[in-house]
């Protein structure tokens, strides 16, 4: 009758099982976090994890950042009309991706579908100005083995590149799964670690259109 | 029984929500959330266009401008981590908070380490042209 999850809910000192369920207060009491709790907390330490590693290549692009081997900078490169697109391509998609959670939560079948379907859409043509903007600086003759700057720049843009094309195979999955298996408790904590990559793809992308293409594109000059 | 006590998944990493609201403002709430998230967009909009304005301006002093990016984007990210991610400062989020705070030290460690060692060895190396004469 008792669920293993749950046999603290039902100490009479806990009160009902569902107001036992609700006080979670995060000290200790009302008995085990459920189960939704724990996997977004252990995806969240995934997500850590993952901005740990890119801020490594973080570093070792602000520490190649001058060494262009007489090659072109950063300056010279970036073109900010492509980084703006870009930018509001993947703000939208985190918003509609913020649509389909609310979407999932009201069990709608129709609204799930399509603000994944616009998330999807937008996310892919952000990685369509990507290739475009890398293939144009590849056939101007800066691709990364011109110089440690284009390196540490294709390395760490390219990292969140692939990123954003992992969550989009993800995504058509998640698609596939909401509408074969329905809104099942198990495939609704999957959404719930889709989504979380989600909106941590779109904050390391903050770090880098302001980092590296905004504060690149600066004059020399201007730089410490 | 135990999808009476589940969840919504939403994409709320901490806040505890009972499945289908259960309560009489169900609607309520899904306007307030829809609400919670046009306004993140917005704010998010806002810096996001500040951000590419000041690079391009002359009304701030200009030195100051890498600065002022980079605290553009801090607070960006704060936004995101509030409005889409919904950390928050709630009991129940204490768990994801601190995990956050030990990744933002180490991010830091990892950045500013490695920028603060490298500008010291870059200072204590020989210049490229002297250090090509002695190799041959």
């Amino acid at each position: 009758m008792s669920t293993p999850a749950l046999r603290f809910a039902h100490d009479p000192a806990f009160g009902p099982p569902e107001a036992a369920h609700r006080a979670i207060s995060g000290h200790g009491s009302g008995g085990p976090a459920p189960k939704r709790i724990v996997v977004g907390y252990g995806f969240w330490i995934f997500l850590l994890s993952d901005v740990i590693m890119f801020s490594a290549f973080f570093a070792a692009y602000a520490v190649l950042f001058k060494n262009t081997a007489a090659g072109p900078s950063a300056h010279e490169l970036f073109d900010l009309h492509n980084t703006a697109v870009q930018t509001a391509c993947l703000l939208a998609s985190t918003f509609t991706c913020g649509m389909a959670s609310l979407a999932v939560g009201q069990r709608n079948q129709k609204w799930t579908q399509l603000a994944l379907l616009a998330t999807g859409l937008l996310g892919l043509a952000f990685i369509v100005l990507e290739i475009r903007e890398f293939s144009g600086f590849v056939v101007r003759g800066a691709g990364p083995g011109r110089s440690a700057f284009l390196s540490s720049f294709f390395t760490l843009v390219g990292c969140h590149g692939v990123h954003v094309s992992a969550g989009l195979l993800w995504l058509g999955t998640m698609m596939a799964q909401f509408y074969a298996k329905g809104f099942r408790q198990d495939i609704r904590h999957r959404f719930l670690c889709f989504s979380l990559f989600w909106h941590a793809l779109d904050i390391i992308w903050v770090a880098i259109f302001s980092l590296v293409y905004l504060v690149g594109s600066l004059p020399p000059e201007l730089l410490p | 029984m135990s999808d009476d006590l589940d969840y919504d998944a939403g994409s709320y990493v901490g806040e505890d929500r009972l499945a289908d609201g259960g309560l009489p403002g169900e609607q309520h709430t899904l306007r307030r959330e829809v609400r919670g998230y046009l306004l993140g967009l917005a704010l998010a909009v806002g810096l996001t266009i500040a951000s590419f304005w000041v690079v391009g301006t002359d009304g701030i002093y200009r030195p100051g401008l890498a600065v002022a990016i980079l605290v553009l984007a801090v607070a960006q990210m704060g936004i995101h981590l509030v409005f889409f991610l919904h950390i928050t400062t709630a009991p129940d989020n204490a768990n994801n908070i601190l995990a956050l705070a030990f990744g933002v030290l180490i991010v830091f460690l990892v950045v500013f380490g490695s920028l603060w060692v490298m500008s010291h060895m870059n200072h204590n190396m020989m210049p490229m042209d002297q250090l090509m004469q002695m190799q041959r």
